[in-house]
């Protein structure tokens, strides 16, 4: 679980971030909040998901929820990846 | 002692339009006293906007001063032609038609749309009819869009925009509003005429606006009023019963689509309400109970106004410099 999480914040901090190590957020922030994310943003965030674990995020699971927070999405990827396997 | 408040309802929009007239009439003649400009140049599409931008301007300058020039594009609707023309004949104003089709089609609009649509839809072709619909933050989600494709045959098909097509899509499209200002400032450039923007305070304060298309301009007439109360101004400016009763449409995609399916949560009359509430710090129950929509719902509009706002910022920044310079742009007021 773990790695899920530092993967997703190395995402973050690559690709919202910039590189900029100028902003802390815990893994329970909440991204929408604190503007690392907004809607466009979501959508590179579902790209990623899918591209990094084959995820695929249907209409109804586009809510905060699910993806607004790195505890969020990766537990979010977590029960993807346990539906997708049984 | 402060009177009570206004109950939140459409007379908190209620308009004294001869004041109002008068007020923007003498906005216009100073703002272009400021510039050096003899004149106006504005697009008009036949909407109710660009309709009262012109009559006011007429009204403030004498239709001798006033250009309007109808810019119809493969994708736009035929009414929007008609009634523009109606209009400018209307106030007697001179205008010119440009039709940006084939200008839109060597820039790559319809070409780099289509291959974005086709990305979705493998059996597109232009024969179909498009548009793009907004869903999730009324449900208190994540807004997105989905394609909205009519084929041949009558037969609607939906698709969730992802990332790269969404990005296209828009991009492909904001050529329309782009070449329209540049037509505009051509005009304006020729005659020493300031340009006219048609954004009302709906669309200028939620960022529903292209950036350097439609969003530019030397001034902004209405960009202060709410829908409501534009339309308030149509029918005291007696323009056409058409234009006073349209509904606001994008006039971008084929498929005809209201701006509040494509961008707002809510129809016109309700979001200018809701805007209201936000400027004047109502609660989310008294817009509930105003709209007929549950507390939840209220919320989560009045939540969208800002992220839409957040949005907006962009569209509406200046170019960012290292530090500031003198004088740049020193008497505009604050946004």
């Amino acid at each position: 679980m773990s790695d899920i999480r530092q993967t997703i914040r190395q995402y973050i901090d690559d690709n919202f971030l910039l590189g900029a190590r100028d902003t802390a957020y815990a893994d329970t922030d909440s991204l929408l909040d604190l503007h690392i994310l907004d809607s466009t943003g979501v959508l590179e965030l579902i790209l990623f998901l899918e591209e990094t674990w084959g995820v695929k995020v249907e209409d109804a699971e586009m809510v905060p929820e699910n993806l607004d927070s790195v505890a969020a999405i990766a537990d979010f990827v977590q029960r993807k990846r346990a539906t997708a396997a049984a | 002692m402060p009177a009570a408040a206004t109950p939140l309802g459409p007379e908190v929009l209620a308009l004294d339009c001869v004041a109002e007239t008068a007020r923007i009439a003498g906005f216009i003649v100073a703002t272009l006293r400021r510039f050096s400009k003899r004149g106006v140049v504005l697009g008009l599409s036949g909407g109710v906007d660009s309709s009262v931008c012109a009559a006011l301007a007429v009204h403030a300058l004498g239709a001798k001063r006033v250009f309007g020039l109808l810019m119809p594009e493969r994708d736009s609707s035929s009414a929007s032609r008609s009634l523009g023309a109606q209009v400018a004949q209307q106030l007697g104003i001179d205008y010119a038609v440009e039709d940006l089709a084939p200008a839109l089609e060597a820039i790559g609009c319809y070409r780099w749309r289509d291959e974005a649509v086709r990305a979705l839809l493998p059996d597109y072709t232009p024969a179909w009819k498009i548009k793009l619909a907004i869903s999730g933050g009324l449900q208190g989600g994540i807004n997105h869009f989905q394609l909205v494709a009519q084929s041949p045959d009558g037969a609607l098909h939906r698709a969730r925009l992802p990332l790269r097509e969404y990005l296209q899509i828009v991009a492909a499209t904001n050529h329309k509003q782009r070449l329209r200002k540049t037509l505009e400032y051509f005009h304006a450039d020729r005659l020493n005429y300031a340009v006219i923007g048609t954004p009302n305070r709906l669309e200028y304060d939620q960022g529903f606006f292209v950036k350097n298309g439609d969003g530019s301009a030397d001034l902004k007439p209405i960009a202060h009023l709410y829908k409501t109360q534009v339309y308030a101004l149509a029918r005291h400016l007696g323009l056409p019963e058409a234009v006073c009763t349209a509904a606001p449409t994008t006039d971008t995609y084929s498929l005809p689509q209201g701006q509040d399916e494509f961008y707002f949560a809510l129809p016109w009359q309700q979001m200018d309400l809701a805007l209201w509430a936000k400027n004047h710090g109502r609660s989310a129950a008294e817009l509930a109970a105003a709209l007929g929509i549950s507390e939840q719902q209220a919320e989560a509009v009045l939540a969208d106004i800002d992220a839409k706002r957040r949005t907006a910022r962009y569209l509406h920044a200046r170019p960012a410099l290292v530090e500031p310079i003198h004088n740049d742009n020193p008497e505009e007021p604050a946004p």
